[in-house]
């Protein structure tokens, strides 16, 4: 239980990894689809003691959502506005990569400075949480297509997720219900105004956007 | 002083080309092929130490210096190595620091050598040599911190003794990417195919089989041989992390480590089969991956 | 013992005098300025030797007309360990010297020269053992002048003026915030003499970690952490060789010293000092190799590995400082014992470099790497020295560099951190920190010694290579053999570290003995496995010459691919080598390449040229200096020369004065 707990959250650990190293739009939105489903799994086992209807519709929903309609969502999105398939980083590869290094040992050195009340089965998985938040904001930041922001903020959710599963072992439902739904939104709004965008200028560049205003 | 104990690097000496014969052999039935015999590498050796040698007239005595050093630190890096159940017969605290180096001044010896011919091509294998190698020993230093810390233990023989079913079972997760880092370094710093292609024929795209092009005759059988004394030093870290899943079958620890290094030398052979050669601006995102997960490793292995 | 070491102070102070007196006599005053430095170095190297190996601490208290204090000079472990490599190494750049200064400087007086030279030595000697203050700043002042005055030897020369100015401003900049720091701990102990400063009431944790941070610019500066080091990779080139081996090899290691010396006033650290230096230790030594590797000149690139090497240092001394703070005794016995060794080791094989360096330009008349080659059969004995002291500096065994490495490495293994993730966080600097800068120290000395001493010449030199004299060969010797004889005697040479050690850390001699005592059997170990390899290496040179010896040795081109023509030009460069490593790093070097591309059918002459110019003093310095020299452009505007308009200033202020004080 404690090892499929664990391999779980390496499992999520190395998919940052993967995120940061990865040279290919598609590698990402697989990466995305893999980490909804580990976060409905770490759901469902979390409370694999006392199943509730809310339990399996949470982990269900989040499985679903973000290890299928999302991906797809993107992927159409990819297709539509024929993105292309490398993800052009502002900040290298091997930079990333770097960069990745050292913010693990500040994540883990955060984790053990917050005064949290950590859930006893969670307990390590605050820096975790912390690193998958990073990685998205580092996401964010330093890649330059729409769509690999989109990807930065789904990380990011993920990472919120898992630290509430943390720190307060069960989401209220209606805040979940509500962020699933936020980013649901973002995601398509994203695709509408990508393809928008796409049709619009021939690219997809986020950098170049600031030429829009007068 | 136990006399038991220089079993270990004299088997090594022995057996190490017998690692090669192994991969060769994998590598040779995925391909469909029959392969060469196993005990080619062995007549390659005997071939070349009885033969002459060629100098180029450009070559001084460090490129005649090269060979001799590398081939030295290789049997040194023996005895610091523990094999199955026998401890090495030096083993002392930080003693992979040692190894580390050792197999570092090898290098060191081999890359001068190679500039000491003025060829470009063997000028452009010791630049990638030497990156690769800037790059790999964070990862090696990193992995083996982790299994100090693991193991509890600061020496090497310690540390492998310390690798048991129990660790396994408890500490899954941060041995399985120890693992992986190793196996990274070992491809990277024996020329084995995502880095190097230790067959290749284009001396634009070789990297250590480019840097020894003029070496000929013992020099080059001290230097091949070195070379698969490396490769066994590497393996039979790996053999030694693998080396409870064996034991849990109930082998003996002896047989359990020959059949650690079986598997290592198997794994490396379908890998090198299954994989193609990186990019060689790739290459530096392999070995910071590597990097990287060792230090995850090192962060997840206390709990 | 104090008056052995006063004897020998006065012998450089006499010396150089003399030399100044009589610098028209050129002979002369050469051999006055070496006697000195010879006598006055064994003098306080018998003092400093006495100290360590277990003569009670001494000091000698005179009274002085100066406010605060008393003039207090006194020899501790920590001085006595300092005064190893200074007085060793200003003895073998003296003897150096007298070949170098003789062949540059006959046109002018020798004098001035030699007697800056024995100023710095004196004064790099009183640095490490005042003890009060004042005086400890002007020692301090002396040594940043008269190493100025030896860096602008070539004053005839834009390029070396320019970086002699950069020097000073760099270093006073520092200075500046020392003697704000040294005022501020005179102010709260009431005296400036450093027992009074060390017996004061513990500082409050915002004001100790205040000083800390001037003490850590203000030494910094002169030690060269990255970004504070841009005065290095300028003067070092351009000063004589022998003044540079002083300079890199001891000088900058007295900034090492003044924080160590300080922290004893600061009271107990706190865990972030160690943090930041431990930070600054791992961005210093990874930027400084790979500042290194970017370099198309050998002395430039020589100054980097400087850099690198007090980032080394710097990790040593963050480890011992964390030690302290978090109360583990391995992490702070054995990352000081690190740190001082490193420094002592530092001092030897930067030596050794910079003086063989200073061979080849004085054979050759170029230090570009790029356009020599092929030196080792012109110069084979420059050539064993520079590879005994490339290997040193990459930290390889068997020689020095390995066993003070193996040190820092080992304190981050031995320690018992009470943090978990603390402890892995130092893990990951050390281990991961020091062997990137190892691997990357390899290849940037793969690098130089490859392209300057192997292979073809690449280009047609200015000189004609010719093997040194044998007063520039004799105290290269020297280092390379204690390079090799420190590497092996290393565990013998642990018990000299216990004294310097225990200034560091407190506590019992007991304590330092017995922790340092764990690894005196790593290193035995080391010792026998270095003492067995070199001789196997002899065993199999000895059973491949007697293969060889019955068989047709044949010599051959080099392979050329078939290549009809090849030519030396062909050669890989020291560009083309480093340039991967660059290429790869490029993020934190800012590379700059001029290319004109190859076009057309019947392409016309075309280049290529790469720089790596110091990104902190392209984008930090200059643009502040510059934004500085703006503003105060302003205020010329006040300085007009009109005489009338400068009374008017003053009846102006004086009127403002009258109304302020009458109000």
């Amino acid at each position: 239980m404690k090892m499929l707990l664990e391999s779980l959250l390496l499992a999520l650990i190395l998919s940052n990894l993967v995120l940061l190293g990865s040279t290919r739009v598609r590698n990402y939105v697989k990466v995305i689809a893999l980490q909804g489903f580990i976060l409905g799994l770490l759901t469902l086992l979390l409370h694999l003691g006392a199943l509730s209807i809310h339990t399996l519709l949470l982990s269900g929903g989040s499985i679903l959502l973000k290890s299928l309609v999302f991906p797809w969502l993107l992927i159409r999105a990819i297709r539509e506005a024929d993105v292309h398939a490398s993800v052009e980083p502002f900040v290298g590869y091997n930079a990333s990569l770097i960069i990745g290094v050292l913010l693990l040992p500040f994540c883990f050195w955060l984790a053990s400075r917050l005064p949290a009340q950590l859930m006893p089965t969670m307990a390590s998985s605050l820096p975790i949480a912390l690193f998958t938040m990073a990685s998205g904001l580092f996401l964010i930041v330093a890649r330059k297509k729409a769509l690999t922001q989109v990807v930065g903020y789904l990380v990011l959710e993920n990472g919120i997720y898992v630290s509430a599963l943390a720190l307060v072992g069960e989401i209220p439902w209606i805040v979940e219900l509500g962020v699933l739904l936020d980013i649901f939104v973002a995601v398509f709004v994203m695709g509408i105004a990508l393809y928008q965008i796409n049709r619009e200028f021939d690219h997809i560049y986020t950098d170049q956007l600031s030429s829009l205003k007068g | 002083m136990n006399y038991l104990a220089f079993s270990a690097p004299l088997s090594a000496l022995v057996l190490a080309p017998f690692l090669q014969s192994v991969i060769n052999r994998t590598k040779a039935t995925l391909a469909g092929r029959q392969g060469q015999p196993l005990l080619q590498p062995y007549h390659d050796l005997w071939k070349l130490l009885r033969k002459g040698a060629v100098y180029s007239s450009v070559t001084t005595v460090i490129f005649r210096l090269g060979p001799t050093v590398s081939l030295a630190t290789g049997i040194m890096a023996l005895f610091l190595l523990p094999l199955g159940g026998f401890p090495a017969p030096l083993a002392f605290a930080g003693d992979f620091l040692l190894l580390a180096y050792l197999l570092g001044l090898g290098r060191f010896f081999t890359v001068l050598a190679a500039l000491d011919t003025g060829s470009s091509f063997e000028g452009m294998g010791a630049s990638r040599e030497v990156l690769f190698s800037s790059l790999a020993e964070p990862a090696l230093l990193l992995a083996l911190a982790t299994l100090c810390r693991l193991t509890d233990a600061s020496s090497l023989s310690a540390m492998l003794a310390g690798v048991n079913q129990d660790l396994w079972l408890g500490t899954l997760p941060a041995l399985l990417i120890v693992i992986c880092t190793l196996g990274v370094v070992l491809l990277a710093e024996n020329c084995r195919i995502p880095v190097d292609d230790p067959t290749t024929h284009l001396e634009l795209t070789m990297i250590h089989e480019v840097m020894v092009l003029d070496h000929s005759g013992p020099d080059l059988a001290f230097n091949n041989y070195g070379a698969t004394l490396k490769l066994w030093v590497f393996s039979a870290i790996l053999a030694g992390l693998v080396m409870p899943l064996w034991q849990a079958l109930g082998l003996p620890p002896w047989l359990a480590f020959g059949a650690g290094m079986l598997t290592v030398a198997i794994a490396i052979g379908v890998t090198e089969s299954v994989m193609a050669r990186l990019r060689m601006d790739r290459v530096p995102k392999l070995l910071l991956s590597a990097s990287l997960l060792a230090t995850l490793a090192l962060f997840l292995q206390q709990r | 013992m104090l008056v052995i070491f006063l004897a020998g102070l006065a012998c450089l102070l006499l010396a150089g005098m003399s030399a100044l007196v009589i610098g028209k006599r050129l002979r002369l005053a050469t051999w006055v300025a070496v006697v000195g430095v010879i006598a006055g170095s064994t003098l306080s190297l018998v003092a400093a030797l006495q100290i360590l190996l277990g003569q009670p601490a001494v000091s000698a208290r005179f009274t002085w007309s100066m406010p605060l204090g008393n003039l207090v000079i006194g020899i501790d472990g920590l001085s006595a360990f300092f005064l190893l490599p200074i007085s060793a190494l200003s003895a073998l750049g003296a003897i150096y010297g007298t070949g170098y200064f003789a062949s540059h400087g006959t046109s002018k007086s020798s004098g001035l020269p030699w007697a800056c030279y024995l100023g710095l030595v004196a004064s790099m000697a009183v640095v490490v053992t005042a003890q009060n203050a004042l005086l400890f700043i002007l020692a301090w002042e002396t040594m940043t002048l008269a190493s100025f005055f030896l860096v602008i030897f070539e004053h005839r020369k834009t390029a070396v003026r320019q970086a002699g100015w950069i020097y000073l401003v760099a270093t006073h900049c520092g200075t500046a915030f020392l003697l704000v720091m040294f005022l501020l701990l005179g102010k709260h102990a009431g005296s400036l003499d450093f027992d009074q400063l060390a017996a004061a009431t513990p500082l409050t944790g915002q004001l100790a970690g205040l000083l800390f941070v001037f003490a850590v610019i203000g030494f910094g500066t002169k030690a060269g952490f990255i970004p504070l080091h841009v005065w290095l990779p300028e003067a070092h080139p351009v000063a004589p060789s022998h003044v540079s081996a002083l300079m890199s090899g001891v000088m900058i290691k007295t900034g090492i010293y003044g924080l160590i010396r300080t922290l004893g006033f600061l009271g107990a650290p706190e865990a972030w000092w160690g943090i930041l230096l431990l930070g600054i230790g791992l961005s210093s030594g990874i930027l400084g190799v790979l500042f290194a590797l970017a370099q198309h000149d050998l002395k430039r690139l020589l100054a980097y590995h400087s850099v690198e090497n007090i980032g080394i240092i710097t990790l040593g001394l963050g480890a011992g400082v964390l030690g302290v703070a978090l109360d583990s005794a391995p992490l702070a016995v054995l990352g000081f014992a690190g740190c001082l060794w490193h420094v002592l080791n530092h001092a030897l094989f930067k030596g050794l470099l910079f003086l063989a360096a200073g061979s080849v330009i004085h054979a050759t008349g170029s230090a570009e790497i790029d356009r020599s080659g092929g030196l080792s059969k012109t110069m084979p004995w420059t050539a064993t020295c520079f590879l005994v002291g490339a290997l040193a500096i990459s930290g390889l065994p068997p020689l020095n560099g390995f066993a003070s490495e193996f040190l820092i490495y080992y304190s981050s293994l031995a320690a018992d951190l009470r943090s978990t993730v603390l402890d892995n966080t130092l893990l990951v600097i050390i281990m991961g920190g020091l062997a990137l800068i190892g691997g990357l120290a390899a290849a940037c000395f793969t690098k130089a010694f490859g392209m300057v001493f192997l292979g073809l010449p690449r280009d047609r030199l200015p000189g004609v290579p010719h093997e040194a004299p044998f007063s520039m060969l004799a105290p290269m010797g020297v280092l390379a053999v204690s390079c090799l004889a420190v590497g092996l005697l290393a565990p013998l040479l642990l018990n000299v570290l216990a004294l310097p050690v225990l200034v560091c850390v407190g506590g019992t001699i007991e304590m330092v003995s017995l922790t340092l005592g764990i690894v005196r059997q790593p290193l035995a170990a080391i010792t026998v496995t270095s003492a067995v390899l070199l001789s196997l290496i002899g065993a199999l040179l000895f059973w491949r010459q007697r293969m060889l010896a019955r068989r047709v040795v044949n010599s051959a081109v080099t392979w050329d691919c078939g290549y009809d023509r090849p030519s030396a030009r062909m050669q890989y460069s020291g560009s083309s080598f480093a340039a991967p490593l660059i290429k790869l790093f490029g993020f934190v070097l800012g590379s700059r390449t001029e290319y004109s591309p190859i076009t057309g059918l019947f392409p016309a002459a075309s280049h290529l040229a790469t720089h790596t110019p110091d990104l902190y003093q392209e984008r930090l310095y200059r643009p502040l200096f510059m934004s500085i020299a703006r503003l105060l452009k302003q205020v010329r505007r006040l300085q007009h020369g009109k005489l009338q308009v400068y009374v008017l200033y003053i009846v102006i202020s004086l009127l403002a004065l009258l109304l302020w004080e009458m109000r």
